[in-house]
């Protein structure tokens, strides 16, 4: 068995490393506004579809989706939804956990 | 530094990204519905049956699997339902990267670790099919292919790099690069899909294997760390709350 993070705290490994996730999203924000100036950092799709247009200029898609978000914001307000609802199943489960832990 | 300090910059930052997060969500949702998975439609029927072909197997021994594993280990009901929600959370955080674009990691790593790459199959299906019909992400012609990209494939990696490593290097090492690397196999997977459907006429499969590349490869490699650094995250929380949950399921190393 290693000892790796129980020798340290834990909440101060884990704290150094959602630190270093946010700090390659400025570093993506800062090197990819450098790389690309005004860019919007759209989806890697958006050139997927460029790539397959440039191969095949006959290509297109032979089905739609059923239902598209009507716009940026319903499709933000399901992204949210998303994220919450997995962080509020994942808080509980720990928090579940971390509570059985202390009373056992 | 002391726990206070590091619990203050830590909102700082996460209030920094949540900004930074909103504001590129909203640019990115005027230039066009962002999807890091292949596009509804976009594969050719052919490729569709192939792949839902190669998924369908692994959905059949999930299922199963998943049956029995509540049966004969009630208690990891729990953990299943977490491997799912870090799923469901990471595939929802479209992060900007250095190329300028933006993808999002797939969280995939974490429960293949936990459960093995069948059971991940399932579970990987299951937020594939909610973007599909929800956000016009992805698509359901390309639910086969997506999830075996996805779903499969990323999760078959973690779980050998797991199996393989496990006890052999520190464990929080491992749990990095299974969930890394299967991230960013993830994304060679889907462009080898494209590929095999979009041939180049000249230079052939590998012609446009390498022009798929180009588009996904760079932007993900800052994702894939991140993934990486936040499956650590979720493993280390586990291990200091339920080790004995990691135990039955036979993932403490």
């Amino acid at each position: 068995m290693t000892t790796d993070s129980r020798s340290s705290n834990p909440t101060a490994v884990n704290g150094l490393l959602i630190a270093g996730v946010i700090l390659l999203a400025i570093l993506g924000l800062v090197v990819g506004n450098i790389l690309m100036p005004g860019t919007e950092f759209g989806g890697a799709d958006g050139q997927a579809e460029e790539v397959i247009t440039s191969i095949d200029p006959n290509a297109e898609p032979w089905f739609s989706p059923i239902w598209e978000p009507p716009g940026g914001e319903t499709e933000s307000l399901l992204f949210a939804l998303q994220a919450g609802l997995g962080g509020g199943v994942a808080g509980y489960i720990i928090g579940l956990k971390r509570g059985q832990k202390k009373t056992e | 530094m002391s726990k206070q300090r590091i619990q203050k910059w830590g909102l700082l930052l996460a209030a920094m990204l949540l900004m930074a997060g909103v504001r590129a969500a909203y640019a990115g949702a005027l230039n066009r519905p962002a999807a890091m998975h292949i596009m509804e439609g976009f594969l050719p029927p052919i490729w569709c049956v192939v792949w839902f072909a190669v998924a369908i197997p692994f959905w059949v021994a999930g299922y199963r699997r998943i049956q029995s594993l509540i049966q004969e280990k009630p208690e990891s009901r729990l953990l299943l339902g977490l491997a799912g929600a870090f799923t469901f959370v990471l595939s929802a955080l479209k992060i900007p990267s250095v190329t300028g674009s933006s993808s999002h990691p797939t969280g995939t790593g974490f429960g293949a670790i936990l459960f093995g790459p069948a059971v991940m199959s399932v579970l990987g299906g299951i937020v594939l099919l909610f973007q599909a019909i929800l956000l016009a992400h992805g698509g359901l012609t390309t639910l086969g292919a997506n999830t075996v990209s996805m779903a499969i494939a990323g999760p078959l990696v973690a779980w050998w790099i797991w199996q393989g490593l496990k006890g052999k290097m520190s464990t929080g090492w491992v749990v990095f690069l299974a969930a890394a690397l299967a991230d960013l196999i993830t994304y060679v997977v889907t462009a080898t899909q494209l590929a095999l459907a979009y041939p180049d006429p000249v230079s052939g499969f590998f012609g446009s294997w390498s022009k798929f590349l180009v588009v996904f490869a760079v932007t993900q490699i800052p994702l894939a760390i991140s993934e990486g650094l936040l499956t650590v995250v979720i493993f280390n929380t586990l291990r200091a709350n339920a080790a004995a949950e990691l135990k039955t399921l036979g993932a403490e190393a």
